[in-house]
């Protein structure tokens, strides 16, 4: 039967095993995209007193605490810069990461209602929440530009470089997202792993200390960890500290990238289940 | 000759019941299968772990063509439009579709209750496939089908349910797909919401979309579409020109006779406040009898209980030909001395019996139907096809000649003759 013109045909088959990204259906479907980030966001600033500002408050609050028991107590070096704003400027992306994690690795079980009734590239659902973090770090970010002024620092010629390092960020917490996401569905316990994780993985990445604390021959493992090449970046754009990007940063975009890239295999291998699994 | 819209082939879909694939399991236990080598593989497993919910589904629907799709429940008629709308994968065959499929399995998916209804009306209106332009552009259109003008501003979370739904679905009826694919959505609601759902799918049919349509209300199958599938245990056991399709249901599906029991393991929501315990047929000596004469009166007897005290409920029953025509619908209240002292109804056991009088319907088989209502504010419950009884006129005035009447009532009318 040929189809007419301007009609499309779509065959719905069984698949198995590895199958195809299908992005154009991801393009197709962007607006959807934008309206579940503008979903997340209004619904959770409605209602609450504090607001939009909570998202400048949780980083905010992190670095006073960080600031009296690392910075103060415990007198961990600080590469030269005050250590309120040298643990800012990487609590900042860091939040966008974690609280990227905490949503998309919960969005596909929380929308069971939408995945079961209606169809949708399922990746929208962690790439909403990757999104809605963006917007936060926005807001977190003009804090950052203030406490910039009141420390009387400008920032480097290297400026312009931020948002590639925010770039990072974003894959790291989309690919991370994709993988827990579509493991949440199979495997409940995932969601009471992920607070352990995220502390765990929140000092594993140098926030509180700088990268510079660890011995040289531990680097480039160290840099196994992308949101390691994403902080010292940040820092290195913004307040001149640390080395420029070298190798350690290298090896952390590429971990990033396969986070990414497998991520999506394993998302789009999975979306079959989802519908009957959540 | 017009295009296909939609063909399928062969159509499967199983589920693993049990603890195998199909429910989520933790980390630990997966990794333990694999360290002690006893993870289950697909072709290892039992045949009483699978549950084919469709096989062998084969039909082809031509573009314009508004197809009912019928059957008890867990029939497979809803797995059938997952697949048809993608939101789950066939586990084999196929089914081409040609051009844009709008699913209505369900009104108000994705709505939020923090969002306005301004709000959701975009949201729901993407989750469903429009695109932003098309939004707004139906948007007025929408808040007017649904008489929520006032309100549109407020979170639904303050709606009332009739509004909630009427919202929903004004939203679903201005999707414009070429192929629309819809469940159920009228056994939700109340009266006027459902005639309101009918109305403008009736609409959607006559604008020459090719519509699929699953329903246990006969009457709207009968009204909208031309012809029908009829589905049992997974299986395509009939597809025919509607009136026929319903007739071979309704008198050969149906096998409840003379009462329907509502078990205590049904899955009754438990927090609904009517919990419905029996409908039965009872003749003239109120003994459960599963058909009775046309020339003795009879009674139906609904047994439920509340959980809650309940204002202005109505129990309602139906009594329909096997044809799916109704023959009348009666409610415990419509007398008004009664509505008045059964305003409100407190928690307790209920039986509600209406009584039949004799001389009322022809020989032949009925189907009884029950509904709780409030009137324009919730339904409570409601099953199309409660049971099915007999109709015996034997004895009744005429039967001295041994020919059918026809016409579902066979009253005893008084006739004169006279010379002049």
């Amino acid at each position: 039967m040929k189809a007419e013109g301007s009609i499309k045909k779509i065959t719905i088959k069984p698949t198995s095993g590895w199958s195809a990204l299908n992005l154009k259906d991801l393009w197709l479907y962007r607006e959807l995209v934008y309206f579940l980030t503008w979903r997340d966001l209004k619904v959770r600033y409605k209602q609450t007193l504090l607001g939009a500002s909570w998202a400048i408050m949780q980083p905010f609050l992190t670095m006073v605490v960080f600031s009296i028991f690392f910075g103060d107590l415990a007198n961990v070096p600080s590469d030269g810069v005050p250590y309120p704003i040298f643990s800012y400027v990487a609590l900042i992306p860091w939040t966008l990461f974690s609280k990227a994690l905490q949503d998309a690795s919960r969005s596909l079980v929380a929308n069971r209602h939408m995945i079961t009734k209606v169809y949708f590239p399922r990746m929208i659902l962690p790439l909403a929440s990757v999104l809605a973090g963006v917007v936060d770090f926005m807001l977190a970010f003009v804090v950052l530009l203030g406490m910039m002024v009141f420390y009387r620092i400008t920032p480097t010629a290297n400026t312009w470089m931020l948002p590639l390092f925010l770039l990072l960020a974003i894959i790291t917490a989309i690919g991370v997202g994709l993988w827990l996401s579509a493991l949440n569905v199979l495997y409940r316990d995932i969601n009471y792993v992920l607070p352990f994780l995220t502390q765990f993985w929140m000092f594993l990445t140098p926030i509180a200390y700088p990268a510079s604390m660890i011995p040289e021959r531990w680097r480039v493992l160290y840099a196994l960890n992308p949101m390691t090449g994403v902080v010292e970046g940040f820092r290195w754009a913004l307040l001149g500290t640390g080395q420029p990007p070298g190798l350690m940063t290298a090896v952390s975009a590429l971990v990033a990238l396969v986070l990414l890239i497998t991520g999506m295999f394993y998302f789009k291998r999975m979306e079959r289940l989802f519908a009957d699994m959540v | 000759m017009a295009n296909t819209a939609i063909k399928a082939n062969q159509l499967g879909k199983k589920y693993i019941i049990g603890s195998g694939i199909n429910s989520y399991r933790t980390l630990r236990e997966t990794l333990n299968d694999r360290f002690t080598f006893s993870r289950q593989t697909e072709t290892h497993k039992k045949d009483s772990d699978v549950l084919w919910a469709l096989r062998d589904i084969s039909f082809e629907v031509k573009q314009g063509q508004v197809l009912g799709v019928i059957g008890r429940n867990g029939a497979g008629k809803s797995t059938l439009l997952k697949l048809l709308s993608r939101v789950t994968e066939p586990s084999e065959g196929s089914v081409d579709i040609y051009g844009r499929v709008g699913s209505l399995l369900e009104v108000g998916t994705g709505f939020h209750p923090e969002l306005t209804g301004s709000e959701n009306i975009f949201l729901n209106g993407a989750i469903l496939g429009m695109k932003k332009v098309e939004i707004e552009k139906k948007f007025d259109e929408i808040v007017t089908f649904a008489e929520v003008e006032q309100f549109i501003d407020t979170p639904v979370k303050r709606y009332s349910s009739g509004m909630y739904l009427r919202l929903a679905f004004a939203v679903a009826a201005h999707l414009e797909p070429e192929i629309l694919v819809v469940d159920e959505v009228l056994a939700v609601g109340d009266a006027d919401f459902q005639r309101k759902c009918l109305g403008k799918m009736s609409d959607v049919a006559k604008q020459g979309r090719t519509v699929l349509f699953v329903s246990h209300n006969m009457s709207a199958i009968l009204r909208l579409t031309e012809e029908t599938l009829v589905i049992n245990k997974g299986r395509l056991i009939k597809r025919a020109p509607t009136a026929e399709a319903v007739d071979f249901y309704l008198s050969q599906e149906l096998t409840q006779e003379g009462q329907r029991i509502w078990r205590e393991n049904e899955a009754i929501d438990l927090q609904n406040p009517f919990q419905p315990k029996s409908l039965r047929l009872l003749d003239k000596s109120n003994q459960p009898v599963d058909t009775v004469r046309s020339t003795e009166e009879f009674t139906i007897e609904a047994r439920y209980a509340l959980t809650k005290a309940i204002k202005g409920l109505r129990i309602g029953v139906y009594v329909i030909t096997s044809h799916g025509e109704y023959v009348f619908t009666t409610f415990d209240t419509d007398d008004a001395r009664t509505f008045e002292e059964y305003a409100v109804r407190e928690p307790g056991n209920y039986a509600s019996r209406c009584h039949i009088p004799a001389n009322l319907l022809n020989g032949g088989r009925f189907i009884v139907g029950m509904n709780a209502s409030s009137y324009r504010i919730r339904t409570y419950f409601h099953e199309d096809q409660a049971f099915v009884f007999n109709v015996d006129a034997s004895g009744a005035p005429g039967t001295q000649w041994p020919e059918p009447r026809l016409g579902p009532v066979r009253p005893s009318i008084l006739w004169e003759i006279n010379q002049i």
